[in-house]
């Protein structure tokens, strides 16, 4: 056995990411790390290439107890870590990407040794079997050569365990079967394979092995061969819902909004659904399914190849974000950091922003108006702040969401979509946001919850659609969801 | 803790302030004839055209763009006006400003487009239309100069005309100041310079478009630049080639000195009439005490850097981030 870790926890400020986990690798074999998410995969991972440090338990690497206090100690010790999106030097050569911090240096002057660099470059692009000139920029190269790429940088450093953290989850078919290849030479090389997938083909096509996290808890582990997809998939999902998801009772209206035959050049295909006054329909998918690119087109951020828009029956035009804000949508993006708030703005201009059409007299803007708006959701949403003339840079992580939901709540739309609302939130406050969601629904207006916690979803949808890939591949209603059936209708089983 | 933020933010420009009259004093202790009313006015006459420019740049800035044309859209149209001046005598200093303005507008709205339009970085576009501009003064001029005497007198007497207490000149840059202020605090345009420049993805989603702020924001920086082309040239008496070159330098210094950010979103219009006042009296004063015109340059071009480096100290402690780890974003999994 290469590695054996056991007893990990792990915790974050009030969250417990792992309690007592154990895994195991063995040279020529590859083991499936399987688990929602949320689980504590990646917590694990980076717990055992030294990006966290574990609070309790014991990492054997090779029969020698380790505790890697750096990334760097993890690589000298052998463990390698190829992650869903490589990051590289896009415009330094393949054998600069693969050299970059140990690049060959000699003669009395110590300079780069660029031949040297380039023969090491080609034998270990070799030992994994593939073609690519050692000159080539890195511009040049696909994702799935990425991926190839960073096995081969691995490789140099002399790694004795590869972890594969989804990496099939922007390849092609085909760049998925080479990548199989891949992992067979290193298993045959005698190297100890560790593989994350939410794909349950991938994980019964190459793995020997797997272990089953649950919410930061080691579930079960066994040889792949004595197990099968539906027992894998109860063991993941494992529990009923708890009360944490309050649904509050509210009369599903008349139809609201109706998208048909939505398509995009890349995202996404042939998406049709209608959603109804008072409902919350939940959008459940893995990362990458197109969800999030498929309610940026519906909110007029990017155009459709393809597809109609009917806003109470009438053809909604939204070649922008202002003609959809107008029609009564709002969208909360999944990505607050970014496109939330305006950091070096003030509460009330923040909150104002999306409303400046009804507040405004003309051009010129009405600022009592906007202290109003402003101090009324403030108080709603409880956002601590002095008042609301204080700079949201200086209030607190929390509170700046709240000012990005605040913003949207104001702009008083009839139909919301909320990009994964609750990511990266404490339960407390997820609570507190589903309590918010239900009032607003009572309140009349409709909810497109995007979500990738299968338990919010099952917990407060009225109806659930899965997308896999770009395509829907399940609708269900509220009675008839089950997290074995939603869960395989998103991996596309 | 908030409250002591925004005080201190809020000290900047009155910051500013104290340092302005403590450097008058230094001044004064070695040159007293530089404190004389006569001189001070003299300053404040030659500094106006730093302060109108500066007003142009900072709505440029907000928008996390640059406008690095100003100087040559000034000696484009001074140029021109000079010109017209020679061939009309006749013509009043209002229809020198008026056109002045309209010429600045079109030149920036070029800018504009190449930027919101084309999607052309602004530190390129603006450097490819600064060299153009330039170049087109030529055409226009075919390399002469137009002197003093080649301009009629309602061209050259407007800028320094006294009109209740101040020059002309002055009482133009105090009506474009508060029509600055006016128009970034009071009106959905200005707020949406502030909102493009603070995170133009959040702008976008709440419909604000960045395409019409970044293209207005060049027009009226073109306009300023325009207007400033007439009183330059009328206040000097010479239109020429090289009029106002390398003045971009200190218009964005200016800017730096008095607050705005150059990422964006953040930036006042006392700060940069602040940040122009400053930088025009390090410029007038060295040559009262009398400094080595090089060790001049040397000079300035020291307290820029040294103001920059004020600034960017300041904005660091600034821009949390929305999800700090106690908030365990981390133990959830991404993937």
């Amino acid at each position: 056995m290469l590695l054996h870790a056991s007893g990990i926890s792990k915790r974050f400020g009030g969250v417990q990411a792992l309690s007592n986990v154990s895994l195991t690798a063995s040279v020529g074999e590859v083991m499936a790390l399987i688990g929602e998410n949320g689980a504590g995969k990646s917590t694990l991972v980076k717990i055992l290439t030294g990006v966290y440090q574990a609070d309790e338990g014991h990492i054997v690497l090779a029969g020698e107890p380790t505790n890697f206090t750096r990334p760097q100690d993890a690589t000298a010790a052998g463990i390698s870590a190829i992650h869903q999106e490589p990051t590289v030097f896009e415009d330094l050569s393949v054998a600069e990407n693969i050299f970059v911090g140990m690049l060959p240096c000699g003669g009395r002057l110590g300079l780069i040794d660029w031949s040297e660099m380039r023969r090491r470059s080609r034998e270990l692009l070799a030992e994994i079997g593939v073609d690519i000139d050692p000159a080539t920029p890195m511009r040049h190269l696909g994702v799935a050569e990425r991926h190839l790429l960073t096995i081969a940088k691995a490789l140099s450093t002399n790694a004795q365990l590869f972890i594969f953290d989804e990496p099939t989850a922007s390849l092609s078919h085909q760049e998925i079967h080479h990548l199989y290849g891949i992992i067979e030479r290193l298993k045959r090389a005698g190297k100890a394979i560790v593989f994350i997938s939410h794909k349950f083909d991938e994980i019964f096509a190459i793995s020997d092995r797997y272990t089953v996290l649950r919410d930061g808890f080691h579930v079960e582990e066994g040889r792949i061969e004595e197990t099968d997809e539906a027992a894998l998939v109860r063991s993941m999902v494992g529990r009923t819902l708890e009360q944490i998801y309050p649904k509050a009772a509210v009369e599903i209206g008349e139809i609201v909004l109706e998208v048909s035959g939505f398509r995009h050049e890349t995202e996404f295909d042939d998406i049709s659904f209608d959603l109804r006054r008072g409902e919350i329909l939940g959008f459940y998918g893995l990362i990458g399914a197109g969800r999030t690119e498929l309610m940026e087109a519906i909110f007029g951020l990017t155009r459709p190849a393809a597809g109609r828009l009917l806003l109470k029956g009438h053809p909604l035009r939204n070649s922008d974000p202002a003609d959809s804000m107008a029609a009564g949508l709002a969208y909360v993006p999944e990505d607050r950091q970014h496109h939330g708030a305006i950091l070096a703005m003030s509460i009330r201009e923040n909150v104002a922003l999306p409303s400046l059409d009804k507040l405004s007299r003309g051009v010129f803007l009405n600022r009592a108006a906007e202290t109003d708006l402003a101090d009324r959701y403030q108080k709603r949403l409880t956002i601590k702040a002095s008042d609301s003339e204080q700079l949201v840079a200086e209030l607190s992580g929390g509170n700046q969401q709240k000012v990005v939901v605040a913003k949207w709540l104001a702009s008083d739309p009839r139909i919301m979509i909320l990009d994964e609302p609750t990511k990266g939130i404490d339960i407390g406050s997820k609570a507190e946001v589903h309590r918010v969601i239900g009032q607003l629904v009572k309140g009349g207006m409709s909810i497109i919850l995007v979500s990738s916690e299968l338990e919010e979803v099952l917990g407060i949808a009225d109806r659930i659609v899965v997308m896999h890939r770009g395509r829907i591949t399940g609708r269900f209603q509220r009675e008839e969801a089950t997290a074995e059936v939603v869960m395989s209708a998103a991996a596309g089983t | 803790m908030s409250a002591a933020v925004r005080w201190i933010s809020g000290q900047r420009e009155s910051a500013l302030g104290v340092v302005i009259i403590l450097l008058l004093i230094v001044i004064g202790l070695r040159a007293p004839n530089y404190l004389a009313p006569a001189n001070l006015l003299n300053v404040l006459i030659n500094a106006s055209f730093l302060m109108l420019l500066v007003l142009g740049q900072l709505i440029v800035l907000l928008t996390r763009g640059i406008d690095l044309s100003p100087a040559s859209v000034l000696a484009f149209t001074g140029m021109f006006l000079a010109k017209l001046s020679h061939a009309v005598p006749e013509t009043s200093a209002l229809v020198y400003i008026l056109l002045g303005l309209l010429m600045g507008t079109v030149l920036g709205a070029l800018n504009g487009t190449l930027v919101a339009g084309a999607g052309i970085p602004p530190i390129i576009a603006t450097l490819g239309t600064m060299t153009v501009y330039r170049g087109l003064i030529f055409l226009l001029s075919g390399g002469a100069w137009i002197s003093e005497h080649e301009m009629s007198v309602p061209f050259k007497s407007f800028p320094t005309g006294v009109r209740v207490v101040l020059p002309n000149i002055v009482w133009v840059t105090i009506i474009c100041a508060f029509a600055a202020w006016l128009f970034l605090r009071y009106t959905r345009a200005g707020r949406a310079l502030y909102a493009v420049g603070g995170n133009p993805a959040a702008a976008r989603l709440a419909g604000v478009s960045i395409k019409r702020a970044e293209f207005l924001a060049y027009c009226i920086s073109g306009a300023i630049a325009g207007l400033c082309g007439y009183l330059w040239t009328a206040r000097f008496a010479i239109a020429y080639t090289q009029a106002a070159e390398g003045r971009e330098f200190a218009i964005i210094a200016a800017c730096v000195i008095g607050g705005v950010t150059i990422t964006g979103g953040k930036g006042t219009v006392a700060g940069v009439i602040l940040g122009a006042l400053f930088l025009s009296i390090i410029e007038s004063s060295l040559p009262f005490v009398r400094v080595n015109p090089f060790l001049q340059m040397a000079i300035s071009g020291f307290v820029i850097l040294i103001a920059v480096a004020v600034n960017s100290r300041s904005e660091r402690s600034t821009g949390r981030q929305i999800l700090p780890p106690e908030a365990a974003p981390e133990p959830r999994e991404t993937s």
